[in-house]
């Protein structure tokens, strides 16, 4: 194959956007880590890094728009672009999610805790796990990996109501709670949001393989 | 869309070289269609098939059919002159008649023909170079001569000679690539706007051209059609791994 131009900026992009999957994993995990370690300490650190997630998306889309005006990408290169282009802002609210949680925390951890967490460690790793699995598809262009990652929002979305029903009923059986609890609906929509916005990484990894757009198209 | 041209089954020989194998292609009418591929894979060629250019070659030899609504140009009768009045063509260099501006348009309404009076023939005129986008720059100069105007307008001059003896398609042939980026644009938006009352066929080389301006695109190499698709499909997603390779610029 011979040597582009174009491939050492492509090259150059997707190391890129892996460290930003990768800085946003590690927030996400960070977060939640915070959380159910009621570790004050590493909720700041997540929310201090969130300034270096916004300062690589603004990279890559610099970097991006470069590729399209100078190098005229065709094809795959071409949806290659696009997918990263719409990929990087979805990692950065990704981000700003884990930013909130750790907000959250920050305030939870200064309140009494409550006994359980419910079902926020299985929220937590399902999520984790989606984002980890949506990224490594991207590298590897995996379209039936991505679908699969789909699949499981459905176990989020499942989570976040069970959570929700048992919050609600924590603050009805003892309201001495309920700051707490109003707090971790949050963490709770948030992580249920991260789940939305890892299955719009996968859809655009199907479309990056496949040039298919599965986006607002009924389930088969 | 209903088909203007049908190619069955061509082949083309120059001599005992093929040049062209066993090509079918529909190209639909009032659309622009591209041909691309890489120097010397018989896109050229194969353009010159559509109106017989290629007859002139003494050693030239055709199998198969094109028909031209709903008619095989090779078949025996066919009226050469009548077709390339139908099919007419515009080539890479401007070649302007060392003549004015008006006798340039003008000459192949007299030779056919075509026109009833004087008023009748600057009608003509006129309308061929409105519709050739150059009538504005040469209206106060139509008398002088052609070899006066600069590479682009000569270029469109060009397509208005060819427009006034009312062709029903247009073949191109690298029509911009001696043109500088605003004359080439200027020709580009032409093309768009001639489609709407013509069947157009480009060859070119640039890539983006044919992006710009085609609703379908075929691609050729080593006289073989590779692939022939909608223009938006080949250049997102185009089905043959030589396409993607070729318009990714994997080889040149």
């Amino acid at each position: 194959m011979e040597y582009r131009i174009i491939d050492q900026r492509l090259d150059h992009l997707r190391d890129k956007i892996l460290l930003l999957g990768g800085a946003t994993e590690a927030a996400v995990n960070r977060a939640m880590q915070s959380l159910t370690n009621r570790d004050t300490e590493l909720a700041k650190r997540v929310l201090e890094e969130d300034k270096i997630i916004n300062q690589m998306e603004l990279e890559i889309d610099q970097m991006s728009i470069e590729i399209l005006a100078l190098q005229a990408p065709a094809a795959h290169d071409l949806r290659f672009v696009i997918s990263v282009a719409k990929i990087t802002p979805i990692l950065e609210r990704i981000a700003d999610h884990a930013s909130n949680i750790a907000e959250a925390a920050i305030i939870l951890n200064n309140e009494p805790q409550i006994k359980d967490y419910v079902d926020f460690p299985i929220m937590a790793q399902t999520a984790a796990e989606m984002l980890r699995d949506a990224l490594d598809a991207f590298t590897t262009e995996d379209a039936d990996i991505s679908r699969q990652v789909i699949e499981r929002d459905k176990e989020i979305d499942e989570s976040y109501h069970r959570v929700f029903n048992k919050l609600l009923e924590m603050m009805i059986d003892n309201p001495t709670v309920t700051t707490s609890a109003a707090h971790l609906l949050f963490v709770a929509k948030h992580l249920e949001r991260i789940g939305d916005y890892v299955k719009d990484i996968c859809e655009l990894n199907v479309y990056l393989r496949e040039a298919a757009f599965i986006k607002h198209s009924p389930r088969t | 869309m209903e088909s203007k041209i049908s190619i069955s089954n061509l082949n083309f020989f120059y001599g005992k070289a093929q040049a062209l194998f066993d090509i079918t292609l529909e190209i639909p009418e009032r659309q622009v269609v591209a041909f691309i591929g890489p120097s010397g894979c018989g896109k050229s060629t194969f353009l010159r098939t559509l109106n017989r250019m290629n007859d002139t070659i003494p050693i030239a030899d055709v199998s198969g059919t094109v028909e031209i609504d709903g008619e095989n140009i090779y078949a025996p009768g066919t009226d050469v002159v009548a077709l390339r009045r139908k099919v007419g063509m515009v080539f890479q260099k401007s070649n302007p008649f060392p003549k004015s501006i008006f006798d340039n348009v003008a000459y192949g309404i007299r030779i056919n023909g075509i026109h009833n009076s004087k008023a009748d023939l600057n009608e003509r005129v006129e309308k061929a170079l409105r519709d050739s986008a150059l009538w504005e720059e040469v209206k106060d100069r139509l008398n002088t001569s052609a070899l006066g105007l600069s590479g682009g307008q000569q270029q469109r001059l060009c397509i208005a000679r060819a427009l006034a003896v009312q062709p029903e398609v247009i073949l191109m042939d690298e029509p911009a690539s001696a043109l500088d980026p605003i004359a080439t644009q200027k020709i580009e938006e032409l093309v768009v706007q001639l489609k709407r009352r013509y069947t157009i066929v480009i060859v070119t080389h640039n890539m983006q051209q044919a992006a710009r301006v085609s609703d379908r695109t075929a691609f050729f190499m080593l006289g073989k059609l590779i692939e022939y698709n909608a223009t938006q499909k080949m250049f997102t997603n185009p089905d043959e791994k030589l396409t993607e390779d070729y318009i990714t610029g994997r080889f040149g």
